[in-house]
């Protein structure tokens, strides 16, 4: 066990290492100066005017200093929690990223824990059912062949703009100010509803299809075989199977985090939904960049402690991760 | 190979005296070596033709598979000769936001008033191509890291995974999207390498868990003991043997490679003059289509697209049910 | 008599037809009697021992009875036959090795399988100990994941677990296949070792390695192609066989006490017929060196010495015409 988490938490260490040198060096490295981009984006006339806003600007970039010292300053500033200041919000990047933060974790986390659950549990169920079959396989395939983009448009476009029972975007009513009451809590729930269907039906086809083929599979393998031939219920087979092939899901559940994370940034754009990836989408397009850096490294910290945990449930229910015996393969 | 009466698999079938069977499913190689054949030497070639009968035997047979390729052979036709038979060129206007008809099957786009059908005969091609590219190289990396971690073993397979956990932890969408958002100037071969760069690791290590299952049969050591080189014996004894999950893993790359390049597009960040799929809903999205009630820019094109992606999940499972016996039953 | 098995059919449903695995067999087996089940892979020697268990979904119980204790064992019906596996039938599969649930002890899933089946894990706890020293594993294996035995300790675990009931009927499948020499001689004992203890009291040991089944066997059945071929005692069959396909059978094993290089390995050229048209008449004619004009009419099974039953022309008609002395065709080195 102790084997198991510290290569964990290598891979953790060097990944994080990983990305925050990509994400210092893609600006510094890629063709294009950033300050003269962002110079671009003012019409700037006289000259003297422009030479001196271009110095000042070096100096907030910090580019004014040799490249290896640029690359100490931004390890200084993540682990001093700093990213610098947004343009486009004119605030601390970690200020901005802070308020986005609630919404993103607002949708993703009950997504993605109910389409697993749910995923499951239905797969599982459509494994032994050929009528449940039937139904469940065909929708989980068109939900995890659709686009996230096509689904959140469609679904905004059908159950908001054309039937109306849900806001089709903002995270809460423009009126209502933000704050602990119930005006703002029922408005934000009405328009957090889409945009976490979205993410969650794409998602609930993969889990639902991936765990019906495990558990067909875990029925075939030679432990279920012999628990058959000894008379043992269908149930009991059923239940093992079941547990075996959650262990499977589990891991696959960390590979998806990616794609979650991914689809969840075009679902906010669609819904312009206020958290991180419709955040990414205004540094895009405002070529903020020490936003992107900010979001970047954030969300490769969120997904990192996402994994941790997925880690950790992984040992409580795999025994062979517990045990480093000879032998274990895990 | 004798009709098999064993629900275990293709059997060796003679008796081969007390040095018995392998107790998993024997590969043909394996006939030819432990006994030489009395009635005419190429036992071995016998079989694999005999495979290759039994291959297209049960192909033809598979609903799955002739439906999900069926499917797929439209829009291959379409992406190859969409342009050609488009009725409009791109750039030619008319009426904005036309209602679908006959002349336009797809409705005008709003408010340039473009062709949709035309846009999407062309989007077809364009999405086509990210995902071939996106498999190829995910394909390629996937499976070089997977037999060299498998094959080698030791420090270089501890290295390999590392690299390998560090990608997956590096959510795909997010790290693309600091990379391009630098750059003015893309191109597909540059979205699809991009997409095949970072979507590799799960090929990986699939691969590199069948090479170590593969090594350890008994035809590799024979050949290992004959003194054969290890690039020979990976290409000519193991990867046969993996040919057809390896075909598997191509389809599911292309299918996914797919979905990622619509999220990349749809959020402006694809290659730059091109009209995919992606980019017709990206488009759509912004000149506001939805509250314009325009939905025949985006839902046939995203619809199309998740036909697309499910028949290559439909093929994938009658490919699977073709190449294993075990699930042929159903 | 326990066990009866009379014309039974076994048939494997394929998309090309149906696949008659186990095509009219009729035998019965002793009180205490160990038999060996012998023959090339594919001749339903595997899917006559797994069908009188637990039909899998391919395969069909065309015909025939199968009467143990005196009583029908309805194997071609899975609900009814559930009470009888594991009490009064019993398997230890061809892949006992990795039969066991890899994430549950071995203790607890053995009190899984017994609670499903009704029978209280507590009252047999101490005999499942017993059992487990008996074959030579540590007592804390019922605490133990699968994955931390090695395969020959799983194999035995498999062995107790599926005896632990004392079934009359076990039936062992290519149990010592994947096994060294000196191993196989220790399973081959603890069959002897459970009959001997009363745990279990017929026994078919399925394999398609006659010199195990010499050692250990007390009868040896034959079968080739769905059929029965031979059937006689251990000695007799290996000292004195009458069917061609036994002789060639035999031939092919190194002799104990041989040298390599003196008798070389022979396989049996030709291949065994295919069992979804299988041909009329003995199934062993292409490839028998002494087939003549009769061996296209179906040989009867029977009893040519006391004790020794045999499927074949050549055999019927040396017993008739050399009355006296049979056997001395049937040396065929």
């Amino acid at each position: 066990m102790r084997r198991y988490f510290f290569k964990k938490i290598v891979t953790y260490i060097v990944t994080f290492f990983v990305a925050t040198t990509i994400d210092w060096a893609i600006p510094h490295l890629m063709p294009g100066n950033p300050v003269e981009i962002y110079l671009g984006r003012f019409n700037i006339s006289s000259n003297t005017q422009y030479l001196a806003l271009q110095k000042t600007i070096s100096e907030a970039f910090g580019v004014n200093v040799p490249l290896w010292r640029q690359y100490l300053d931004f390890w200084n500033g993540v682990l001093h929690w700093n990213f610098g200041v947004s343009f486009y919000a004119t605030a601390p990047v970690t200020h901005v990223i802070a308020q986005a933060v609630p919404y993103t974790l607002a949708l993703l986390i009950p997504a993605i824990v109910l389409s697993y659950v749910l995923g499951n549990r239905i797969g599982a169920m459509a494994a032994r059912r050929k009528v449940l079959d039937n139904v469940v396989l065909p929708i989980g395939y068109l939900f995890q062949a659709a686009p996230f983009a096509w689904l959140a448009l469609a679904l905004s476009y059908f159950l908001a703009v054309r039937l109306r029972w849900f806001p089709p975007s903002l995270g809460s009513d423009p009126g209502i100010g933000v704050g602990w009451n119930w005006a703002f809590i029922w408005s934000a729930i009405r328009h957090w509803f889409l945009p976490f269907l979205s993410v969650f039906l794409v998602s609930f086809g993969g889990w639902a299809i991936g765990m019906r083929n495990l558990v067909i599979y875990e029925l075939e393998t030679d432990y279920a075989r012999y628990l058959r031939s000894l008379g043992a219920s269908q149930r009991l087979v059923r239940r093992y199977a079941y547990r075996n092939a959650v262990l499977p899901q589990l891991s696959g559940l960390a590979l998806a985090l990616g794609v979650v994370v991914g689809g969840n940034i075009v679902t906010e754009v669609v819904f312009q939904y206020p958290g991180l990836g419709h955040l990414i989408f205004l540094a895009i397009s405002d070529e903020d960049f020490f936003l992107l850096q900010g979001i970047f490294l954030f969300i490769i910290i969120g997904v990192l402690v996402a994994n941790f945990i997925i880690d950790i449930a992984y040992v409580l229910i795999d025994p062979r991760t517990r045990l480093s015996m000879t032998g274990a393969t895990a | 190979m004798s009709v098999n009466t064993e629900p275990t698999g293709p059997e060796v079938p003679v008796v081969a005296g007390p040095a018995g069977e392998a107790q998993a499913p024997a590969p043909p190689a394996e006939v030819g070596v432990v006994r030489p054949a009395p009635g005419g030497g190429s036992v071995a070639s016998v079989m694999q033709t005999r495979r290759r009968w039994e291959f297209i035997y049960f192909a033809v047979r598979n609903k799955k598979l002739m439906i999900g390729l069926g499917v797929e052979a439209v829009f291959v036709f379409i992406a190859i000769f969409g342009p050609a038979i488009a009725p409009y060129a791109s750039s030619k206007t008319f009426g904005p936001g036309l209602h679908p008809s006959l002349n336009h099957p797809f409705g005008t786009t709003y408010p340039f008033g473009q062709d949709v059908f035309s846009q999407w005969l062309g989007g077809v091609r364009d999405s086509y191509l990210v995902g071939v590219l996106g498999a190829v190289s995910a394909g390629v990396i996937g499976l070089a890291v997977g037999f060299a971690a498998g094959w080698r073993g030791g420090w270089l397979d501890e290295l390999l995974q590392l690299l390998t956990n560090v990608v997956v932890c590096l959510p795909q969408l997010v790290l693309l999207i600091v990379i391009t958002a630098y750059q003015t100037n893309r191109s597909a071969l540059f979205e699809g390498v991009f997409i095949g760069v970072t979507g590799w690791p799960w090929v990986a290590r699939a691969v590199r868990a069948q090479t170590f299952t593969l090594k350890a049969r008994d035809f590799v050591d024979l050949a290992r003991l004959s003194g054969r080189r290890a690039t020979s014996i990976v290409l000519k004894d193991i990867a046969p043997n993996m040919a057809s999950y390896i075909f598997l893993v191509f389809v599911l790359l292309f299918a996914s490679s797919m979905l990622v390049a619509v999220n990349f597009d749809f959020l402006g960040l694809g290659p730059t003059g091109t009209m995919s799929i992606g980019d017709m809903m990206n488009l759509a999205n912004q000149w506001s289509a939805l509250q314009l009630h325009v939905w025949w820019w985006f839902l046939p094109p995203g619809a199309a697209m998740t036909l697309m992606v499910v028949a290559l999940l439909i093929t994938n499972v009658g490919l699977d049910e073709v190449f294993n016996p075990k699930l042929r039953q159903q | 008599m326990s066990v009866k098995i009379d014309n039974l059919q076994i048939y494997y449903t394929t998309l090309r037809g149906e696949v008659k695995a186990v095509d009219g067999v009729t035998f019965s087996i002793g009180d205490g009697e160990i038999m060996g089940l012998a023959g090339e892979s594919g001749c339903g020697k595997s899917t006559l021992g797994n069908g009188l268990i637990y039909l899998e979904g391919r395969m069909r119980h065309a015909g025939g009875h199968v009467t143990l204790d005196g009583k029908e064992l309805p194997i071609g019906d899975a609900k009814a036959m559930e009470q009888h596996r594991l009490r009064s039938v019993s398997i230890i599969p061809q892949y006992a090795m990795s039969a066991l649930n890899p994430t549950r002890k071995i203790g607890r899933m053995t009190a899984d399988l017994l609670k499903s089946r009704g029978v209280d894990y507590k009252s047999v706890l101490e005999e499942f100990r017993r059992r487990v020293a008996l074959v030579g594993l540590p007592a804390d294996v019922l605490e133990r994941y699968p994955f931390e035995l090695s395969g020959g300790m799983r194999q035995r675990a498999t062995m107790v677990i599926s005896t632990l009931l004392n079934p009359s009927l076990l039936i062992g499948d290519e149990v010592t296949s994947a096994l060294d020499v000196s191993t196989q001689r220790a399973v081959g004992e603890m069959f002897m070792e459970f009959r001997d203890r009363g745990y279990v009291k017929s026994t078919i040991v399925i394999t398609h390695d006659l010199s195990i089944l010499a050692q250990i066997a007390d009868t040896i059945l034959i079968m080739y192609a769905g059929k029965l071929a031979e059937k006689a005692d251990a000695q007799t069959i290996v000292n004195n066989p009458l069917h061609p396909y036994t002789q060639q059978l035999l031939a092919s094993l190194p002799e104990v006490g041989l040298r390599y290089d003196e008798a070389p390995l022979v396989g049996i050229p030709g291949r065994p017929p295919s069992l979804l048209d299988p041909p009329k008449g003995c199934r062993f004619r292409d490839r028998c060196p002494v087939a003549f004009e009769q061996c296209t009419a179906e040989p009867p099974f029977v009893e040519l010495h006391p004790g020794h039953q045999v499927a074949c022309w050549k055999a019927i008609q040396d017993a008739q015409s050399f009355n006296e002395e049979p056997a001395a065709q049937g040396a065929g080195r």
